[in-house]
């Protein structure tokens, strides 16, 4: 009888036990997005942000509008100055990172002006090779970076207006010169940890 | 015997914790608790602790919060080339275990002044080398340079490089090394904030008047008479009819705010923002006049409180307590000898250069539509790294070439600029070859 009092109790204990171990596991993961829907979804607002700094503010207002500004490289040192666009994406990256870890973001190419935007890692320089040699479409991999895995996409940045490629072709710092309407210069490359 | 060797070992061991508990809750004086020389950025405030380590517990995110709260405006306004969200994106990871630059103690470790270099630096001095080792397949000119020559040769700094980077060189390539003379813009801060601040009905104090005439007859011929403030301004809480015998920092920031702020900022200033009291030259390791070795810095120190004389606090002032070279060779250098002359009449004050006009310069900002000129009080605000005296000191009088070249020879740092550079830096001839080409 004792023995069978024992082995209640002990068989009680053992299923609270499990019960409160069940009760202490993660919770099946939810349905997240997916990476790739989470940095399409990022590039868009990116991109559209872009084109609209550079159609509302720069091109109104700019040399070529209202005259009101001049976008500049050295926009601080000069009266009225203006960020360019590709300095206003760098910006809101430099923010964004000022806040969160979850993504980040940034402008590079395989012929920078700032040698601090050439491609890095290798699949930087293997989705930015991609998206010159296949026109119109994005890359998408994943990478080690440190002891971190990320999702990293590439999107092309495409040449829209003679200011963009004749800046790049007119630079003294660019390495590339002979920039047309419609090529792709560079590439948005959005990173997430997984 | 055992057992007195325990009772032995719990005493000692009792005592010791006592007296550091003692000392860390208790007592006012910390020296005991300083675990190595501090910089001399920061010895001034060595035994406010909590001014860098704000919480006891923590990790280095809470030391640099404390570095950015003290630093990081002024980093933000030099454009620094080198910010922390430069390196957190995860494409620099492998720079980071070169160097954190995430943390500023990375390069500036505190309580080690052995390792200690000019800049408040402990790193050796190869840093830029290790993430810029390819710059020559750009620069043809820099292929040959020493690996510790980046920030050391006058070329560039890590943080501000606001009058160092190839565009404004190259902007900036001519012009004669003497331009004409400028004129200093005179200070309107503290009038405008006077005639807000201060109320026209102050409390007058008659009795006072009558009994310090001579105190009286100084202050009718100075700016406070100027801007409307009275006996009572400064005298009083403005609230009371209550006479001020000694009117502290509080009465005279009621004005002089911005200068107040900035002068907290600085060397001079930086305990009493901490709340420690003022520091005396005997406190600092700068060669200093033994007759001044005890004198407590205050505004008073260098702002006599009636007369309000800003020549006399522009230069005399300093030289009271500073007797090192260059403070020494002020009075017989060529910046020296327009002071004298300013003083004499022959040339207007707002021609003359004193120490104040290279440490102390004044800022014009545009305020509610009105230009507002305030002369910094953080003393420390363009002194180091010096090229930050480049643009809004040397370059009012001087070319560019002419500034960088001064400002890169010690010897004619030491002796107050009395004479030409003896070194060429060639940063700007290299910028205008690669525009050339």
């Amino acid at each position: 009888m004792k023995h069978v009092k024992k082995i209640a109790l002990m068989t009680t204990l053992l299923a609270s036990s499990l019960v409160i171990t069940a009760c202490n596991e993660a919770p099946p993961a939810k349905a997240g997005i997916p990476p790739k829907l989470y940095t399409d979804s990022l590039f868009a607002v990116m991109n559209a942000d872009r084109a609209n700094y550079t159609k509302l503010i720069i091109q109104r207002l700019g040399p070529n509008g209202a005259g009101a500004i001049k976008p500049d490289e050295h926009w601080k040192e000069i009266e009225n100055g203006a960020l360019l666009p590709a300095q206003m994406f760098r910006a809101g990256s430099e923010a964004v990172a000022e806040v969160t870890d979850e993504f980040t973001y940034s402008l590079q190419s395989l012929w920078p002006i700032n040698k601090q935007n050439a491609p890095k890692t290798p699949l930087e320089e293997e989705g930015l090779q991609y998206t010159v040699d296949n026109p119109g479409e994005n890359f998408y991999g994943e990478e080690k970076l440190g002891d971190v895995t990320y999702f990293t996409a590439v999107y092309p940045d495409v040449a829209v207006s003679p200011a963009c490629t004749t800046c790049h072709n007119d630079h003294k710092d660019s390495p590339r010169t002979d920039f047309d309407i419609g090529d792709v210069m560079g590439g948005v490359v959005i990173r997430v940890p997984l | 015997m055992k057992k007195i060797i325990w009772a032995t070992w719990m005493l000692v061991t009792l005592s010791i914790a006592g007296y550091y508990g003692y000392i860390l809750f208790k007592a006012d004086n910390k020296q005991a608790l300083l675990i190595g020389e501090t910089s001399h950025g920061h010895f001034q405030i060595e035994l406010a602790c909590s001014s860098c380590h704000t919480e006891a517990f923590g990790g280095p995110e809470l030391i640099q919060e404390a570095c950015v709260g003290c630093h990081g405006a002024e980093l933000a306004e030099a454009n620094d080339t080198h910010p922390k969200k430069k390196f957190t994106d995860p494409r620099n990871a492998d720079r980071l275990s070169v160097v954190d630059a995430r943390y500023c103690v990375s390069c500036h470790t505190e309580h080690h002044r052995e390792i200690t270099a000019p800049m408040g630096v402990t790193l050796p001095e190869d840093y830029c080398f290790h993430c810029h080792t390819d710059v020559g397949d750009d620069r043809e000119s820099h292929r040959d340079l020493a690996f510790d020559s980046c920030a050391s040769a006058g070329c560039h700094n890590y943080h501000d490089n606001r009058a160092l980077f190839e565009d404004f060189l190259v902007h900036n390539h001519s012009g004669p090394w003497l331009k004409e003379m400028a004129r200093l813009t005179n200070p309107n801060g503290a009038a405008i904030l006077a005639s807000k601040r201060v109320p026209e009905q102050q409390p007058t104090f008659p009795e006072q008047k009558t009994a310090h005439p001579d105190i009286h007859q100084e202050w009718s011929g100075s700016s406070h008479a100027d801007a409307g403030v009275g006996c009572g301004g400064c005298h009083s809480d403005n609230r009371s009819d209550e006479w001020l015998e000694k009117p502290g920092i509080a009465q005279c920031q009621t004005c002089h705010i911005h200068e107040v702020e900035s002068y907290k900022s600085g060397k001079h200033g930086m305990r009493l923002a901490q709340s420690l009291p003022a520091i005396r030259p005997v406190d600092s390791k700068l060669p200093f006049k033994e007759t001044a070795m005890s004198l407590q810095q205050g505004c008073n120190s260098c702002h006599s409180a009636h007369r309000t004389d800003t020549l006399f606090a522009a230069s005399e002032a300093c030289l009271t307590c500073h007797n090192d070279e260059h403070s020494r060779g002020f009075a017989s250098s060529p910046h020296g000898r327009l002071l004298t002359q300013a003083i004499a009449g022959a040339i207007p004050v707002e021609q003359a250069v004193s120490c104040a006009t290279c440490h102390m310069p004044r800022a014009e900002n545009i305020v509610d539509g009105e230009a507002v000129v305030q002369v910094n009080h953080n003393q420390n605000h363009n002194l180091r790294p010096n090229e930050k005296m480049i643009r809004p000191v040397c370059m009012q009088c001087h070319n560019l070439g002419f500034s960088i070249d001064a400002l890169a020879d010690p010897a004619l740092i030491r002796n107050n600029f009395n004479g030409k550079p003896a070194t060429h830096i060639p940063s700007i001839d290299w910028s205008l070859k690669r525009v050339a080409d």
